[in-house]
């Protein structure tokens, strides 16, 4: 027994555990082109399915003909909403309880919605059929603009909820109103403006934008009819739910349904809900008894499946002279599109958006959202962001900068001023939540610090005045964000999806010669799950993490979860994990006694094995306590090395970051240039550095492209204008600007290991980052906001505007 | 995004390619590089059922001198171009120009011949040529004949090329010695159309402009040569008041489409600001 005679550093270094830049192991396989995605997965006898899509925005659908498409050889059936209602599926309940059309029935709510589904032996004879459906279509006035949603006037969208004034979440004000959800207290909030020395108010819009993961949606559906079982594969982050909705919506028994995620190609929240695609291949795989394969393209993603935010936030924010903020309202007008299917936990129809008070000790706030009907796609999901947080945060750290204007005081001034401070936590914020900890102002100052941030004013002030005297056609802006994220959803008492609590699971064997697998309720989509578990367990249980397998994905197998969206993963199932290990060290140290002969408490840990108290030669390493587990384990114990936790967290955590970022501005052209980006995040315990480098470097490269251009755009008439990527801006290496990153470790105090989630960060802190630069560059001009996103046509707009070019 | 089905045909000479062309007609599409062409296909906004690969005829291909005069095959890539000492040595514009279409990877596969032929407005070589003075060759049935790059577009996707005409190469005249030449394009980002850009060429002649060529890109329905805004520059000092002049005259001519690079003001506008800019540096690179 001499294994732990190496020096500990050694033997630490040997298990690549928490805090190890460990190579992600995904990457083997992902680089050389041998990953497993829907798309690769051919079972035999596989017909293809492809959607008719509307061309109108609002039409009633006065009749479908399919018979040239079934005429056509090839096409094997073509379902309509008429067939789908055979089997009580024409419509589907949406995650946000409301119901959604699966195919059109009698009419359409949005441009590309889903009218017939055509299957055919391949894939071309399937488009080709596409074009056969005859559809009659009779045009209906479009509702595009929420802001016109509730006139008395607006044409109706949901016939279906013709005279319900009440929805899932209360009452209904107006045919095409959703819902109202309010928080806060709105008397002691207005008594807090009236006696404000100083307000603000502004309305803040943050466009519709899109996920745009690069695999699309997809799925395959098997439906062995002879064992009465159905496969299902697809790009889902939630596979368990999945399987419970196709079970209530199928009646086909849980037991027999089987869900698989592969690997996943990204998903940032556009792969939580559940689409036509998926039941309409769930209900050909039955018909026709034929696994059926439907693979989304791009035009179809970016038009018909979930969007994000399109909030519409009139923010105000009440402050003392001296720039204490004493309280803070908000509005919002949220356009949901034609079905809410917003993918938030049930009980929270504007998600977490009460986290909007942010980093500051305001005393005070009320939040009213209202939820709203119109012609565009459905959706609504968290685009890398925990459900309505990025919204949140760009209201309130866009607003603080507009109230720093009017106090004339420095922006990051004006926040360390306000700031929760260290000895406040757990802190209780206005709107019911306790944030778990946090240290914002060290994190504040090591940005300010670090970036030279009193050089760059004054840079800032030459340039300025360079500008006045001709000598330089660009404008110089500096933004600063500091956000408090809110995730790691979460506490089944108050988080549920469809009834469902959102803990999450781990399950562990080790195998006698010490190699392990662990299954998880979670499903990575390019996080790098099966490196980072494996680094938690390789800590917790002195196993190296290159002998620790880790799956997920496949519901006949791991066990049941919520999956991975919200920044849940660490939070949750990472805890889980950790829960896990802890029943098999506890149990280890158990067997390690019966062999050393000593009594446990007797025993210490020691990275990868036990010693005995004081007589540090004595020893039982993982390694030899894993081969014991299968020959000698103390008498009344049952052999063997496995533990299964559910993880039910007690609180959310609360990462928060400090994002500066520089910019030049070109008055001429309205375009910009990046000069310098820094993000300082605090995520806690950090499990694998280069992870969490790589998440910030993803986040912050989609929070620039929605600060600067990427929307899912409409034209008046209801057309989507930006479904591809000719017109969607997705940013190139070329345009991204280059990334500065940082940290400070705050450990979450409720967390088995004190680890908070990175993954969504960077997109929340650094949209409203980027958008104070470009307002920060003409706030001497008495600009207090310029709506987003910031395209060089619309900077220039404003430069006109303000007399800097013809 | 799945094409309609087609037949393809790869034939190994120019003749051999323009009796295939002849033979289908109106329902056969030559394909280059095909990454203006594919794309339509898939969308299915262009159905051709014959398509006739040009990728195999090595006669198309290459880049060569003529006399006073630079030869480009049709089927010659952007990479081809940009790789090339005789563009290099003798037309700079040409890869300064290239280096702003798309990026590497399409530029290994798309075409001169195809950029030009394609008839988008937004593609970049069109104007450029028009304010080379290109000629076109083209080869049909009935033989061969040359068009001017500046005759050659009608509108959107409509040029002078008949059914059954192939391009086979672009003759452009050396530009005049000591010339000074610039592209400047304006985009959202790598692989997008031009938000608008200017092609310049000018010449100075004791510090007076002696000639001028100046030709915008995807600010109307065709490539634009702004004629006046050249005019309003020879004989001039290259002063502000000149170019001021020839920006308002090249403004004018403009029609641009809005979209999501923005309203056809803010377009129109930016052809000015880029033509100022290719204007500065052109006059900065003539000798
Ligand atoms: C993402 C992306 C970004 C792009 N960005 C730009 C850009 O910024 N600027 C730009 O200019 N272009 C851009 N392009 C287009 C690219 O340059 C194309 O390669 C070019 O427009 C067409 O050349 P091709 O060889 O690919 O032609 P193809 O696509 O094969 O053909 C285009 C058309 O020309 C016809 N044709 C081709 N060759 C001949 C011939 N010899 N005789 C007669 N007809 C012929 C075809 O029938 C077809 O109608 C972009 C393309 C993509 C995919």
């Amino acid at each position: 027994m001499n294994d732990m005679t190496v020096p500990r550093e050694e033997r630490e270094a040997k298990l690549e555990g928490m805090g190890c830049k460990r190579k992600r192991v995904e990457d083997v396989r992902f680089t050389q082109g041998k990953g497993n995605y829907v798309d690769d997965i051919k079972l035999k006898d596989m017909v293809f399915g492809d959607f008719v899509r509307s061309p109108y925005p609002h039409a009633r659908v006065k009749s479908i003909d399919t018979s040239a498409a079934e005429a056509l050889p090839g096409v094997l059936a073509v379902l309509t909403a008429e067939t789908l209602k055979t089997v009580n599926l024409a419509w589907m309940p949406t995650l946000a309880g409301d119901v959604q059309m699966v195919l059109a029935d009698g009419k359409v709510l949005f441009q590309n919605q889903e009218v017939a589904f055509v299957i055919a032996e391949d894939r071309y004879i399937a488009a080709d059929a596409v074009d056969l459906v005859e559809v009659e279509y009779e045009e209906l006035p479009v509702l595009v603009d929420p802001f016109k949603a509730m006139e008395p006037d607006a044409p109706v969208l949901r016939e279906d909820l013709e005279g319900k004034t009440e929805g899932a979440h209360g009452a209904r004000k107006h045919h095409n109103h959703i819902f109202e959800w309010t928080v806060g207290d709105s008397e002691a909030t207005d008594l807090a403006f009236s006696k404000a020395e100083v307000t603000v108010k502004e309305l803040f819009s943050y466009h519709r934008c899109h996920p745009c993961p690069l695999e699309t949606c997809a799925c395959v559906a098997s439906m062995d009819k002879i064992k009465g079982e159905l496969t299902l594969w697809g790009t889902f982050q939630a596979p368990h739910v999945v399987r419970t909705v196709a079970s209530l919506l199928s009646t086909i028994p849980e037991h027999k349904i089987r869900v698989i995620s592969p690997d996943i190609g990204g998903g940032f929240g556009n792969k939580v809900g559940v689409y036509p695609g998926y039941v309409c291949s769930i209900v050909g795989s039955i018909v026709l008894g034929r696994p059926v394969k439907w693979v989304e393209d791009r035009i179809e993603n970016l038009s018909a499946t979930a969007f994000a935010r399109d909030y519409h936030m009139t923010t105000e924010l009440a402050a003392t002279a001296e720039g204490k903020i004493t309280g803070l309202r908000c509005h919002v007008l949220a356009d949901h599109g034609g079905f809410d299917a917003c993918a938030d936990p049930s009980k929270w129809p504007a998600g977490f958006f009460n986290i909007i008070t942010g980093s500051y000790d305001i005393p005070t706030a009320h939040v009213a959202v209202d939820g709203v009907y119109t012609n565009k796609a459905p959706g609504g999901v968290a685009y890398r962001c925990s459900f309505r947080v990025t919204e949140a945060v760009y209201a309130m750290e866009r607003a603080i900068d507009v109230l720093a204007r009017k106090l004339n005081m420095d922006p990051a001034e004006l926040r360390l001023k306000n700031f929760i401070r260290p000895e406040q936590f757990p802190y209780p914020s206005a709107l019911g939540w306790e944030y778990d900890s946090g240290d914002y102002e060290t994190a504040m100052r090591k940005a300010m610090e670090t970036v030279d941030y009193a050089g760059l004013r004054a840079e800032q002030a030459e340039k300025r005045a360079a500008f006045e005297r001709g000598e330089t056609r660009e404008l110089m802006g500096i933004g600063v964000s500091f956000f408090t994220e809110i995730v790691g959803a979460g506490p089944t008492r108050n988080c549920d999806i469809l009834g469902i609590g959102m803990f999450d699971s781990c399950e562990i064997r080790i195998h006698p010669t010490g190699a392990a697998i662990a299954r998880m309720g979670t499903i990575s989509q390019g996080q790098g799950h099966q490196t980072t578990y494996a680094q938690i367990l390789a800590t917790e249980l002195g196993i190296p993490a290159d002998m620790i397998d880790i799956e997920e994905g496949d519901t006949d197998t791991a066990p049941y979860g919520l999956g991975t969206y919200g920044s849940r993963s660490t939070p949750v199932a990472g805890a889980a994990t950790a829960m896990a290990a802890r029943k098999i060290k506890a149990k280890a140290q158990m067997i390690a006694a019966h062999m050393l002969e000593v009594h446990e408490d007797d025993l210490e840990w020691d990275v990868d094995g036990f010693r005995v108290k004081g007589l540090p030669e004595k020893t039982a390493s993982m390694k030899e306590i894993c081969w014991a587990a299968y020959n000698n384990v103390p008498p009344n114990m049952e052999p063997g090395l496995e533990a299964v936790s559910y993880y039910d967290p007690p609180n959310m955590t609360y990462p928060f970051g400090a994002y500066i970022c520089v910019m030049d501005i070109d008055v001429d052209t309205g375009a910009h240039k990046v000069r310098r980006f820094y993000a300082l995040d605090d995520c806690g315990t950090r499990i694998n550095p280069m992870i969490i480098e790589g998440q910030v470097h993803g986040g912050l490269t989609e929070g620039y492209a929605i600060a600067m251009g990427q929307e899912i755009a409409y034209d008046d008439m209801g057309n989507v204008t930006t479904a591809s990527l000719m017109d969607f801006f997705l940013p190139t290496a070329v345009e991204t600007p280059f990334w500065e990153t940082d940290w400070t470790v705050t450990p979450s105090p409720h967390h088995p290991i004190g680890a908070k989630g990175v993954g969504e960060s960077p997109n929340v802190g650094s949209v409203p980052c980027f958008s104070n630069a470009v307002n920060d560059a003409f706030a001497h001009l008495g600009v207090t906001h310029i709506q987003m996103p910031h395209d060089n046509w619309r900077i220039w707009r404003e430069c006109k505007r303000l007399g800097l070019t013809g | 995004m799945i094409p309609g089905s087609f037949d393809y045909h790869r034939p190994k000479t120019v003749d051999e390619a323009v009796a295939l062309l002849g033979q289908y007609g109106e329902e056969a599409r030559a394909i280059a590089g095909g990454h203006s062409l594919i794309p339509m296909m898939k969308l299915r906004l262009a159905a051709p059922e014959h398509l006739i690969d040009l990728g195999k005829i090595e006669a198309l291909r290459g880049i060569s001198r003529d006399g006073d005069t630079i030869v480009i095959g049709a089927t010659t890539t952007q990479a081809e171009l940009i790789a090339s000492p005789v563009i290099a040595s003798n037309l700079p514009i040409l890869i300064e120009t290239a280096m702003l279409i798309a990026d590497p990877q399409i530029r290994y596969v798309g075409t001169v011949g195809g950029n030009v032929a394609n008839g988008d407005p937004g593609n970049d070589m069109p104007a450029l040529m028009q304010c080379l003075g290109a000629d076109y060759v083209l080869k049909g049935a009935s033989g061969e004949r040359s068009v001017a790059a500046r005759d050659f577009y009608e509108a959107a996707y409509f040029t002078a090329l008949e059914d059954g005409e192939l391009l086979t190469s672009i003759r452009i005249p050396l530009p005049p010695a000591g010339c000074g030449w610039a592209y400047e394009k304006l985009k959202r980002k790598v692989g997008d159309y031009a938000t608008a850009a200017a092609a310049v060429m000018l010449k100075l002649h004791g510090g007076a402009c002696s000639f001028a060529s100046i030709a915008l890109t995807n600010v109307g329905d065709t490539p634009l040569l702004a004629a006046e805004a050249a005019e309003a520059l020879v004989g001039s000092s290259l002063d502000k008041s000149a170019i001021d002049a020839a920006v308002a005259a090249a403004e004018a001519i403009t029609n641009p489409a809005s979209d999501g690079r923005g309203p056809a003001e803010y377009r129109t506008r930016m052809a000015g600001v880029m033509l100022r800019r290719a204007i500065a540096r052109a006059k900065n690179r003539a000798a």
